[in-house]
C-alpha cells in the first residue's frame, strides 16, 4: 500500500514538473496581469509613479458616467454586428463559388486568404489612401456611376460602416478557407440522396444537406470571427484615432487611449476589467446557444 | 410497366473504360442483382440509371421512355445508399417526408415560420403524416419517428433509408450494397426483409452487391459484372450449375469452386471425364465429389484443412498431381465419420458435374462446341 502510494506521490511530482513552465508562463503572461490590473483598477496608480491611492469603486463609477464609454461601447457592438454576419456569409458565399468548380481553386483560396496574412496597419494605410474624399479609388469608381462620395474616415455617419467594410475584407478569407475544408468533410452520397428526393435547386441544397452539416464549422467561425470583431484596433488607431467626435471609437481603443495617451492608468484598468468580462459573457453565451443547435452526426 | 432498359452505355474517366457499352432489360417486377467485385463498375452503372452521373454514349430507358435527359428526380426512381444517406439533422419522420415534402409542398410553403400561414399547407402535411406514418408501420419503426439518426442502430438506419425510398412509390428502387454496413445476423434478416418486401410491393429492384450469396438468394435474375461488361445473366441456378465463363464459376458459390488445369491429370486423372478439344481448365463443386479411398481415385492428397460448419463438413485436400495449385474442396456429410489432417484420400468428383473451360475463360460444352455469348 505504501509502495503505491509512494509511487503515486512520485508521479505527481513529476507531472508537475513537465507542467511547470508552461504554468510559470501562464501565470506570468495571463493570470498575473489580469490579478494586477483588477487591483490597479481600484486605485489611481500612474504608470512609472511611484506612490498609489486606494480609491474602491471610484474608477468604476467614473466609467459608467462617462458618455464616451458608453459611445464605444456601442460602436463596438454595431461594429461587430456589422462584421460578423457580412464575415460569416461572405466566407460561405466565397468558398460555395471556389468548390463548385475544380479550375483554379489553389489560385482563387490563396486569393481571397491574402487580406488575412497582410499586417493590418500597413493595409489600413493604403485603405484611408482608398477612401480619400478627392483621389480615392472608392469616390472615383462612384463618380463614374454618377454617385457623388463622401468623406467616408472623416464623416461621423459612415466612419464605422467603413471600418466594419474593412474588417470583412480582412477576415472573411478565413471564414472562406474553414468553411471550404468544411464542404469538402460533406459526404457526396447525402448530395446524391438529397437529389433523388428532390431537393436539387441550390437553395434546396443549401437548406437540406450544406447548412446543416456545416453547423460545428459555422458555430466555430462564428465565434472566432465575433472574438477578432471585438478585438478591433489597428484599422481605429491607423485611420482614424477613434474621431471624428468618438463616432469611431472601440473599446479596446478606448482602453489604449486612457493608459497610455493619457496615462489614466487607474482608469483604464477598469475598462479592462469590464472588457474582459463582456468578452467572455459573450464567449459563453455564443457557445451554449449555438452548441444546442449544432448536430454533430 | 416499370422496365428499366440500358442501350450500350460507355462510360470513361480519363482514358481508362470503367463501362464497356454495357446493354441490359430488367422486366417489370423484376428483382435482379447486378453483382462483381469491387471496382466493376457496377456501382457507377447503378448511379447512371438514377441520374446522377452521366453516360458517355448509349441509352437509359425507364418504364419504355428515354430518361437520359432527365434529373434524378425526374426519373420516378428511388435509391438506397450503403451509408444510408440520412439527413443527420432531420428526425425519422421528417427524413421519410421530405421526398413527398420537397413535390408537394410549394417554395414558399416549406419556408419554416412562414410556411405554416400559408393556405392549404395544413392539408398536404395531413396526408403526408398519414403517408409517412404507413410506411413506418411497414418496416416496424413507427415507435422511432421521433428520433434522429444519430440515435439508431444501424438496421433502423437502414429501414429509415428504405422507408424513405418506399413513401414515394417509384417505379424503380436502387439499392447501392444497403446491406453492406451491417453485421453478418443482422444482414441475413435484412435479407429476407427487402425479398419479402419485394414479393409485397412487386416492384421492380435493381439490387448491387459484391457479395455473391445475397445476389444468389435474393434475387429472380443475377447479372455478374467483371471489369466493366456484363459476363453472364440469368437465373441464380443457372449461373451456378451452368456458368458461361471460367471467372462466373469462381465468383459464384461458396465455398470456391475447385479448378483445376486440364495438364495436370496425369494416370488415374485422365479418366475423371471426357476432356473436350480446346479444353484448358476444369472445375467441380465441392459438392460434386466424395471422397475415396486413394488407390481407385482419380485424384489424391493429403487433408491439408478441416472445416466444421456444423451442417457441412469441407475438407481441404492437397492434391499430389503438379500443377493444382490450390486444395480441392470437398463437402462431406458429418456423419461421414473423423477426418485427420494428413490422411491420405482419394478425390472422386462426379463427371456430369465437371464444368469445362477454354483457355480464353469460355465455357465448353458437348461436342467441344465453344459457347457462344448470349
Amino acid at each position: 500500500m505504501a509502495l503505491v502510494a509512494g509511487r503515486r506521490r512520485r508521479e505527481h511530482g513529476i507531472a508537475w514538473l513537465a507542467i511547470a513552465p508552461a504554468v510559470a508562463l501562464l501565470i506570468l503572461l495571463l493570470f498575473g496581469p489580469i490579478l494586477a490590473v483588477a487591483v490597479f483598477s481600484f486605485t489611481d496608480w500612474q504608470i512609472g509613479s511611484s506612490s498609489l491611492r486606494f480609491l474602491g469603486l471610484d474608477n468604476y463609477r467614473a466609467l459608467f458616467a462617462d458618455g464616451v464609454f458608453w459611445k464605444a461601447l456601442a460602436n463596438t457592438a454595431l461594429y461587430v454586428a456589422i462584421v460578423v454576419p457580412g464575415t460569416v456569409i461572405l466566407g460561405l458565399a466565397v468558398a460555395l463559388l471556389i468548390e463548385a468548380r475544380p479550375a483554379l481553386r489553389s489560385f482563387y483560396r490563396a486569393a481571397h486568404f491574402l487580406p488575412v496574412m497582410s499586417t493590418m496597419a500597413a493595409m489600413a494605410i493604403v485603405w484611408s489612401t482608398m477612401l480619400h474624399p478627392t483621389i480615392g479609388l472608392v469616390n472615383r469608381l462612384l463618380a463614374e456611376f454618377g454617385i457623388s462620395g463622401v468623406n467616408w474616415l472623416r464623416d461621423e455617419r459612415t466612419v464605422l460602416p467603413a471600418l466594419a467594410v474593412i474588417g470583412i475584407w480582412q477576415s472573411f478569407g478565413f471564414a472562406m478557407v474553414l468553411f471550404v475544408a468544411g464542404l469538402k468533410s460533406i459526404p457526396q452520397s447525402l448530395f446524391d440522396a438529397a437529389a433523388i428526393d428532390g431537393a436539387d435547386g441550390l437553395l434546396d441544397r443549401l437548406r437540406t444537406v450544406t447548412l446543416p452539416m456545416l453547423g460545428p464549422v459555422t458555430m466555430f467561425v462564428l465565434i472566432l470571427t465575433a472574438k477578432r470583431a471585438f478585438e478591433v484596433f489597428d484599422t481605429v488607431r491607423v485611420l482614424t484615432k477613434g474621431g471624428p467626435n468618438f463616432a469611431s471609437d472601440v473599446l479596446l481603443h478606448r482602453l489604449y487611449t486612457e493608459s497610455f495617451d493619457f496615462l489614466r492608468t487607474g482608469y483604464g484598468a477598469a475598462l479592462t476589467v469590464v472588457y474582459l468580462a463582456v468578452v467572455m459573457l459573450l464567449t459563453r453565451a455564443q457557445a451554449r446557444i449555438l452548441d444546442r443547435r449544432v448536430h454533430y452526426t | 410497366m416499370s422496365d428499366v432498359s440500358l442501350k450500350s452505355v460507355v462510360k470513361r474517366h480519363g482514358d481508362a473504360l470503367i463501362l464497356r457499352g454495357i446493354s441490359l432489360d430488367i422486366r417489370d417486377g423484376e428483382f435482379l442483382t447486378l453483382v462483381g467485385p469491387s471496382g466493376c463498375g457496377k456501382s457507377t452503372l447503378l448511379r447512371i440509371i438514377a441520374g446522377l452521373d452521366m453516360q458517355d454514349s448509349g441509352e437509359v430507358m425507364i418504364a419504355g421512355r428515354s430518361v437520359d435527359g432527365l434529373r434524378p428526380k425526374d426519373r420516378d426512381v428511388a435509391m438506397v445508399f450503403q451509408s444510408y444517406a440520412l439527413y443527420p439533422h432531420l428526425s425519422v419522420f421528417d427524413n421519410i417526408a421530405l421526398p413527398l415534402r420537397v413535390r408537394r409542398l410549394g417554395g414558399l410553403q416549406r419556408m419554416p415560420l412562414l410556411g405554416g400561414l400559408m393556405p392549404g399547407r395544413r392539408a398536404i402535411e395531413n396526408d403526408i403524416r398519414c403517408e409517412v406514418e404507413e410506411t413506418a408501420a411497414t418496416l416496424d419503426i413507427s415507435h422511432l419517428l421521433g428520433r434522429k439518426p444519430g440515435q439508431l442502430s444501424g438496421g433502423q438506419r437502414q429501414r429509415t433509408a428504405l422507408g424513405r425510398a418506399l413513401v414515394r412509390h417509384p417505379a424503380v428502387f436502387l439499392m447501392d450494397e444497403p446491406l453492406s454496413n451491417l453485421d453478418a445476423k443482422l444482414r441475413v434478416q435484412m435479407r429476407t426483409e427487402i425479398s419479402g418486401l419485394h414479393r409485397r410491393l412487386g416492384s421492380t429492384f435493381l439490387f448491387v452487391t459484391h457479395d455473391q450469396g445475397e445476389a444468389m438468394t435474393m434475387s429472380d435474375r443475377v447479372a455478374v459484372m467483371m471489369g466493366g461488361e456484363l459476363i453472364q445473366v440469368g437465373a441464380p441456378e443457372e449461373l451456378y450449375h451452368d456458368p458461361h465463363d471460367l471467372r462466373v464459376a469462381e465468383f459464384i458459390g461458396s465455398p470456391k469452386i475447385n479448378v483445376m488445369p486440364v495438364e495436370a491429370l496425369v494416370g488415374e486423372g485422365r479418366n475423371m471425364c471426357a476432356i473436350f478439344p480446346g479444353a484448358a481448365t476444369l472445375a467441380f463443386r465441392p459438392e460434386a465429389a466424395d471422397l475415396s479411398s486413394p488407390a481407385t481415385a482419380p485424384l489424391s492428397g493429403r487433408i491439408a484443412a478441416v472445416e466444421n460448419l456444423g451442417s457441412d463438413i469441407f475438407i481441404q485436400v492437397a492434391v499430389t498431381e503438379a500443377g493444382v495449385p490450390l486444395p480441392i474442396i470437398v463437402r462431406v456429410k458429418p456423419s461421414s465419420g473423423r477426418f485427420t489432417i494428413g490422411d491420405a484420400v482419394g478425390i472422386c468428383p462426379d463427371p456430369e458435374r465437371i464444368v469445362q473451360f477454354a483457355a480464353s475463360g469460355r465455357r465448353l460444352r458437348a461436342q467441344g462446341r465453344e459457347h457462344v455469348a448470349a
